[in-house]
């Protein structure tokens, strides 16, 4: 299902920056800095006409050079001052962006570390990138910049016009009539020009969608002939682009233009009616002068003002996104009184931990899916003594993984109770569980970085002797005697460099390491040739022996081998007992046996 | 591997040839934009010229410092005493101006921005198009999010280019020239003086952010990291939970996240300097131009009026060229992605042979002698032969890995057999010398891994005939058996498949893929392993409904399920690229052979012992009610 992205409020909305300040507090004296030096440097460009007005007056007027080393001396040392604001200015305002983000990042990954399983099933990995990689990213960079944007050219436009209002109040309000215009302007353009282009990001998206089609199905359009229906499809795509660019395009080119227009009219009326003052001797010149350059002088912030303003609407919206997921709850949670006892996910208590022998009982168990309707286990009942293998089969989509993710209390039961040696799991930290439990998946992610520290991912404090001991149980040694450096070799990201066969040793051998009471096990479907076919055989009987298992499983000789067998179809599960049992009722998993492993036949015919 | 005559040979293009040829079509727009700056430039001198004259010589009494036809003029109409009685005239010249200005900036900006879309619509269209045509070989060998990458990125990466950088180089050069040639009437000495400075201050931009960006490529890898680790972190969330490692990956999330924000704070330390010591250089050369330039007048050389004019104009250029040195450092990056964009655009095209015959495609498929291998591979089938009758079924057999997809590929013409290495011939006539399309349009084949479009079902059965009324649809999706599936969804042939919509099973989706094959109704039908995801009792279903339903095709089937091959006219078993064995259903299971061993085993899956090592009778698992 598409995940569809939430449309936020388009008015500005306080509440919802102020859930920025305890982010910004740490900061204030930092911003307060910045905010120090814009106004030094803003200063300074104000002094720096002076300087002209004085080198005209003192030695152009009246033709003397005398005293022209101390005065460009004097100007030497604004500018010096003024390159030392600016660098302290860029430095401070930098370590503000960078530092506020890393904080709130932080702040968002570490709740993403307790969310629910139901969250991360329900939202996109993009999603939850977004949030914390741009989202973040944006409003520091506003925080640290434009914020203080605001701030001064707030000011700045506040004190022009105090000014004007004092030289002539009159000549100040005809200016201020054209100032709301251009503020108007901006906000009505701006928000335009802002449909416009998320009109073209929808295109730009419809683009990139065609381009995957177009190059994912590429084989498909061959066999069917369609390449030059498809490049028709695709031009109506761009030509759309092309309108909905030209749009953009159409609005932002009047923009600036009447932006500019507003300016020189406000200068022309200054200009007409000072003049008019000035002629009539109700102005002097130099109040004149001063005023034309304040005219002019005021558009650029006006409009900067307003341009920052619309910018903080698409700004609040990050600022909700990232709030909003550090308001998301995670639905599985210990109790105060759990936590109190056994620790959290990041100070667990390990000394009032009970070891964990591995029976386990689900009883009585209930269970739908936080967003789903039908419940797709009613009254479920299972024994799994310690030591047993537990099968789970079914196609692709069935819904293999909801035990196991019960099981592991990724998902609690909506009704009834998981016991775990005889009590409630619930009863234990969510960690005391999971430190107990070994995982390998059918595709096993891998993080980037050397085999070795892979393996170790399954005991921190494991010793290097012990990492390849864990290896070499499971014969994984074989595999990465292989690679060139050995365990120190990289697995690239997310263990691309590997193929899945690799990847399943080394994350047998990690399983094997953690030493796990439960196992649980999600079989590879895609093939492997046959020799690590084998070593992956041997790999899972050994992790098997003597530890309560689940497995997810696709290869026969697993499936027969375990001690009961769940047969699941739509969710539900409709078949279970021993492959014996199951085979004999010809029922679905009978079904299911000769479709699934008619390709094992072919090996086991020409072995 | 030679491709014969499908392949082009490909014309090399240079990064040069590769812009001329994305330009073409849109030089008249840029000419367009070119003058627009001109426009605006001049016009943007003149609006504030406009406000001094007022200023200087209406209102105060200095000379008019204008030319002279200009001055005559002012003093035809009544000269200064006229102006000053109508001061709106004088302001009404500054809004004129300022209307032209913004006229021609806009009519500028919508100039560049069609040329600059009209390139990008074009370049985009080009490469789909040229993507789409590319042999299927180049579609197996490429990664398809690298080209994807290359399509979105690296075109978008040319429009901030075209639409950004290039019109701004070009304003910042305009500008330049206008406020020189000014300058220059007005003291060649100090306009030299200012002109020194230009390549000092280039080069500094262009050296030091080309240094600097060094250090960005080090910080952008350390945001590329972290952003990987935070993403691996997610996608892994299931191994992180399952071994409790939360407080790890915090930990290790907190270093990659200190480092990224060190680094850029690192960074920062060094852009400060650079911005300081860029506008020191700036404002060094303005203190110069006054300096001198009050001595010149001082001196008697310039004229008040020339000197604030200078100066004005001399700051006015000033922070355009020291925004241009950043632009040129920044182009490096633009060659990249146009190379990147070369890459894709230099493959060769599959090329239709106007020549090649079409003949009727009815008659017996011959595979005589034939060889092949892909490109850099060893061999892959070795001196295939067989016959498939017209309007017969051949079933084949085979393992994974066994060539049996590779031969259908070779009958679509998908690959060509190379000269010297077999022929095969549909009706007596190599394919070889038959046009492409007609080959693929008369070849009916369903791919093993079908890819359906993110269009509705109706759309993507349709694909090769959009035109079809819904009956003959579903007459297709029918003899599929998945017209009942279809109408199940709740918006039945309307359902938009994929990742918008309904996520198929791997058995609907072969399904619908065979209706839309059939829709095709082509004389030669071929299905690659296309019912592997069936059930089998649809699996008979579909094959028996194949079978009334067009009796006149030639039909392969190729499986790993002997049912599925069974009742085929005959029965090839290729194993290891070779053709081990051939025969009906009978001969082959009365033969010793791999044929026989499947389909015993097949066939006797209910007899199968279980290893019994697993149930230890010590425990005991007990199930209570499902």
């Amino acid at each position: 299902m598409a995940y569809e992205e939430q449309v936020y409020n388009k008015s500005f909305d306080l509440k919802i920056w102020a859930k920025l300040l305890p982010f910004l507090k740490p900061y204030k004296w930092r911003m307060f800095i910045v905010v120090l030096m814009m106004v030094l440097t803003a200063a300074i460009d104000v002094i720096n006409p002076l300087f002209l007005r004085y080198a005209i007056d003192t030695f152009i007027e009246p033709g003397t050079l005398e005293g022209i080393w101390p005065f460009a001396a004097l100007y030497l040392a604004s500018i010096l001052f003024q390159v030392l604001t600016v660098v302290v200015f860029s430095y401070t305002a930098t370590y503000v962006e960078m530092f506020l983000g890393r904080d709130m990042k932080r702040a968002l990954f570490v709740h993403l570390q307790e969310l629910s399983f139901n969250y991360y099933n329900t939202t996109p990995v993009g999603y939850m990138m977004a949030r914390t990689m741009s989202d973040t990213g944006k409003i520091a960079s506003m925080a640290a910049w434009s914020l203080v944007d605001i701030f001064w050219n707030g000011l700045y436009v506040l004190g022009v016009f105090g000014i004007m209002l004092a030289l002539n109040w009159k000549l100040a309000l005809l200016i201020m009539l054209i100032v709301p215009l251009i503020a108007v302007a901006t906000v009505f353009f701006q928000g335009k020009i802002l449909k416009a282009n998320r009109e073209i990001r929808a295109a730009n998206s419809k683009i990139t969608g065609a381009f995957n089609e177009g190059i994912g199905g590429a084989r498909t359009s061959k066999v069917l002939v369609i390449e030059e229906e498809n490049c028709s499809a695709f031009q109506k795509l761009t030509n759309s682009m092309y309108r909905s660019s030209m749009r953009a395009s159409m609005l932002s080119a009047s923009f600036v233009p009447i932006v500019l227009f507003c300016g020189s009219l406000a200068t022309a009326i200054v200009l007409a009616r000072g003049g008019y003052l000035n002629q009539q001797g109700l102005m002097q010149f130099g109040t004149l002068s001063a005023f034309i350059s304040y005219a002019l002088g005021i558009f650029e912030p006006t409009q900067q003002l307003a341009r920052i303003f619309a910018d903080f609407i698409s700004i609040q919206a990050s600022i909700e996104r990232v709030t909003g997921l550090l308001e998301e709850q995670p639905n599985v949670t210990d109790t105060p009184e759990v936590i109190e006892k056994y620790g959290d996910a990041f100070h667990p208590r390990k000394e009032n931990w009970e070891p964990l022998h591995g029976d386990l009982e689900f009883r009585d168990v209930t269970f739908r899916y936080p967003d789903g309707g039908e419940n797709v286990l009613e009254h479920f009942n299972l024994k799994v003594p310690q030591g047993s293998t537990i099968a789970i089969v079914g196609e692709t989509g069935a819904g293999k993984s909801t035990i196991v993710n019960i099981a592991c209390r990724f998902f609690e039961p909506t009704d009834g109770q998981v016991l775990i040696d005889g009590r409630d799991y619930r009863e234990r930290s969510q960690l005391w569980l999971h430190s107990n439990i070994g995982y390998v998946l059918q595709n096993p992610h891998l993080f980037s970085g050397s085999v070795r520290e892979n393996i170790r991912y399954g005991r921190l404090d494991a010793t290097d002797e012990e990492v390849e001991a864990a290896a070499k149980l499971v014969s994984a040694d074989r595999i990465v005697n292989r690679l060139e450096k050995g365990y120190d070799s990289d697995v690239g990201e997310g263990g691309d460099r590997l193929s899945t066969g690799e990847k399943q040793m080394i994350s047998f051998a990690r399983a094997v390491l953690a030493d796990p009471p439960i196992f649980v096990l999600d079989e590879a479907t895609s093939s492997v040739d046959t020799e690590t076919e084998q070593l992956i055989q041997n790999a899972i009987s050994h992790l098997l022996t003597g530890r309560t298992s689940f497995i997810i499983a696709h290869r026969l000789s697993t499936i027969r081998k375990a001690d009961l067998i769940l047969v699941v179809r739509n969710g539900k599960i409709i078949e279970q007992g021993s492959h014996r049992d199951l085979l004999r009722r010809k029922g679905y998993y009978y079904d299911l046996y000769t479709k699934q492993f008619e390709e094992e036949a072919w090996k086991t015919a020409k072995a | 591997m030679k491709q014969a005559k499908t392949q082009q040979p490909p014309k090399q293009l240079s990064r040069a040839g590769f812009m001329m040829q994305t330009m073409r079509g849109s030089w008249g727009w840029m000419l367009a934009a070119a003058v627009g700056t001109v426009l605006a430039v001049v016009f943007n001198f003149l609006t504030p010229q406009a406000i001094r004259v007022t200023l200087d010589s209406v209102l105060d009494s200095k000379p008019f410092d204008l030319p002279d036809f200009l001055v005559q003029w002012i003093e035809s109409i009544g000269g200064r005493s006229y102006l000053a009685q109508n001061l709106i005239l004088c302001a009404a010249a500054a809004v004129v101006f300022s209307v032209f200005a913004g006229g021609a900036t806009f009519f500028c900006r919508i100039s560049m921005s069609k040329a600059c879309e009209g390139v990008l619509e074009r370049l985009r269209n080009r490469l789909f198009g040229h993507i789409q045509r590319l042999p299927y070989q180049w579609h197996v060998s490429i990664q398809t999010g690298d080209i994807i990458q290359r399509c979105t990125s690296d075109v978008e990466m040319l429009r901030n280019f075209l639409s950004g950088q290039l019109i701004e180089m070009f304003r910042t050069i305009v500008l330049v020239a206008v406020a020189i040639s000014w300058m220059f009437t007005m003291s060649s000495f100090l306009t030299w003086i200012s002109i020194a400075f230009i390549p000092v201050v280039l080069l500094y931009s262009g050296v030091f952010f080309n240094l600097i960006s060094r250090r960005f490529r080090t910080a952008d890898e350390a945001e590329g990291t972290l952003s990987a680790t935070v993403q691996e972190n997610l996608t892994g969330v299931r191994v992180v939970r399952a071994f409790g490692r939360e407080a790890y990956e915090v930990k290790n999330f907190d270093e990659k996240n200190n480092r990224f924000a060190t680094l850029w704070v690192k960074l920062g330390k060094l852009l400060g300097p650079y911005w300081g010591i860029g506008d020191f250089v700036t404002a060094l050369q303005i203190l110069v131009i006054i300096l001198l330039g009050t001595r010149e007048a001082v001196e008697g050389r310039l004229t008040l009026g020339q000197f604030t004019v200078f100066v004005s104009y001399n700051s006015m250029m000033a922070w355009p060229i020291r925004n241009l040195g950043r632009i040129l450092g920044d182009m490096s990056k633009m060659s990249v992605s146009i190379d990147r964009l070369r890459e894709i655009l230099n493959a060769g095209e599959e090329t239709e042979d106007p020549e090649g015959l079409t003949p009727d495609m009815h008659g017996d498929i011959v595979f005589d002698h034939v060889s092949f291998g892909y490109e850099g591979t060893p061999e892959l089938l070795h001196d295939i032969c067989f016959t498939v009758p017209a309007g017969k079924t051949v079933g084949i057999l085979g393992g994974t890995g066994s060539g049996k997809s590779t031969l259908t590929y070779l009958l679509a013409r998908l690959y060509d057999v190379a000269p010297g290495s077999g022929k095969i011939t549909v009706g007596g006539v190599d394919l070889r010398e038959m046009r492409l399309s007609h080959v693929r349009k008369n070849v009916g084949l369903v791919l093993q891994e079908p890819f359906l479009f993110s269009k509705t079902i109706q759309e993507n059965i349709a694909a090769a005939h959009p035109e079809r009324p819904l009956d003959e649809i579903r007459a297709a999706a029918k003899i599929a058996a998945v017209d009942e599936a279809i109408e199940e969804f709740p918006d039945g042939y309307d359902t938009v498949v994929g990742e918008r919509g309904v996520t198929l099973s791997g058995g609907q989706k072969q399904r619908v893929a065979i209706a839309r094959m059939l829709m095709e109704q082509t004389p030669i039908k071929v299905f690659d392993d296309s019912l592997s995801a069936v059930d089998a009792e649809t699996d008979a279903k579909i094959r028996a409904a194949l079978k009334t339903g067009m009796s006149d095709s030639t039909v392969i089937l190729i499986s790993h399920r002997i049912t599925t091959i069974q009742h085929a006219d005959c029965i090839i078993v290729l194993d290891d690229g070779r053709i081990a064995q051939q025969g009906t259903h009978d001969e082959l299971c009365a033969e010793d052979g791999i044929y026989r061993r499947i389909w015993q085993i097949q066939n006797s899956v209910d007899d199968m012992p279980a290893d019994g090592q697993g149930s230890d009778p010590g425990k005991e698992v007990s199930a209570l009610g499902v």
